[in-house]
């Protein structure tokens, strides 16, 4: 008796996080959205090889995964108490200490450590491009 | 003396409180699994911080738009996003508690996740015999460590997937193989949601450079 009863709260426990079919079918055409137009934007040259693709498909690519958190993984303040959205926004916050903290020592570090003359080479392009950023 | 005494009655009370902590058993896995899931975050998190301060040492080999195929990876990105909306579809039929339709998205979700596989296994391939393999430059080791990473995580999603369909077709879908099917469906998506990272970060703005 116990061990059915455990049973069914078990049963709906673990199906209060599946979504339906209509937050599937809109997370989808959401997200094929959002990846047509970046993979577009890129090969069509519609903004040649700027920046402004760049950034825009960043943009894109940070609302695609929010789309994906809300609509596939059903990321809301109520499951698990707030548990699971608390560790989601402290991995957050170490991500973006770890991606940007990189990036910016790094690329400070190339640019000090760097011999004058290594500047002009092909392969040092970008990084340099990166520290002339405004 | 007195201890052995008072453990009977230590005994005695127990059950109350384990009666108590016995409300939310799904919810313990679930959370200890999305934990998990935010761990492998931060090692992507590590392996794209080593790609965005390498990715641009090329040391005289090609680059990325050199190398890229882009139409292959649109490919492959349209098969991990199909995969994950079949992934929901298997959610949906377990919802109502059907077996056999349910068993089917799940053989489509993993015969998709073979085709991403297939397909990368195929780019590595390529670029391996033209001499761009992992040891070319920085650029190449953190792009076949990142992207090899990622296939590494699908491939193992596969294989759970396929264990997962056995455990279903020989026991039903009983509460902990639910359980089971909820925790891939986490990390199905999650998979995807690092993919969006990659084909942006690492192809997409690969060309773009």
């Amino acid at each position: 008796m116990s061990s059915e009863h455990s049973g069914s709260l078990e049963h709906s426990a673990t199906l209060e996080h599946t979504g339906t079919l209509r937050e599937y079918v809109t997370g989808f055409v959401l997200a094929v959205t959002l990846t047509a137009i970046p993979f577009w934007l890129v090969m069509s040259h519609t903004f040649g090889r700027s920046r402004t693709t760049a950034a825009v498909i960043l943009v894109l690519a940070s609302v695609q995964i929010v789309v994906h958190m809300v609509y596939f993984l059903h990321m809301n303040t109520r499951s698990e108490g707030g548990w699971t959205l608390l560790a989601l926004l402290f991995t957050v916050m170490l991500v973006v200490i770890a991606l940007s903290g990189s990036i910016w020592v790094m690329s400070h570090l190339n640019d000090n450590m760097m011999p004058a003359s290594m500047h002009g080479m092909h392969g040092m392009h970008g990084m340099h491009d990166m520290h002339d950023m405004p | 003396m007195s201890s052995e005494s008072a453990s009977p009655a230590g005994g005695a009370e127990a059950p109350r409180y384990y009666s108590l902590h016995e409300h939310h058993p799904e919810n313990g896995t679930l959370l200890g699994f999305w934990l998990y899931l935010m761990s492998d975050c931060l090692v992507f998190a590590c392996l794209f911080a080593v790609y965005a301060v390498l990715g641009r040492n090329y040391a005289g080999g090609p680059t990325g738009r050199e190398l890229f195929d882009l139409p292959v990876v649109a490919v492959n990105t349209s098969l991990l996003l199909l995969s994950s909306i079949t992934y929901g579809f298997v959610m949906l039929h377990v919802q109502r508690n059907r077996l056999v339709p349910a068993l089917v998205w799940l053989g489509i979700t993993g015969l998709l996740g073979a085709g991403f596989i297939y397909l990368e296994m195929r780019e590595f391939a390529q670029f391996i015999a033209d001499g761009a393999g992992p040891q070319r430059s920085a650029f190449l080791s953190a792009f076949f460590t990142l992207v090899g990473t990622h296939g590494l995580h699908v491939t193992f999603g596969i294989v759970w997937l396929v264990t997962l369909m056995v455990q279903v077709a020989t026991h039903g879908l009983t509460p902990a193989n639910q359980r089971r099917l909820m925790c891939l469906s986490m990390f199905w998506h999650f998979l995807d949601v690092v993919w969006i990272g990659v084909f942006t970060v690492v192809y997409l703005m690969g060309v773009l450079t």
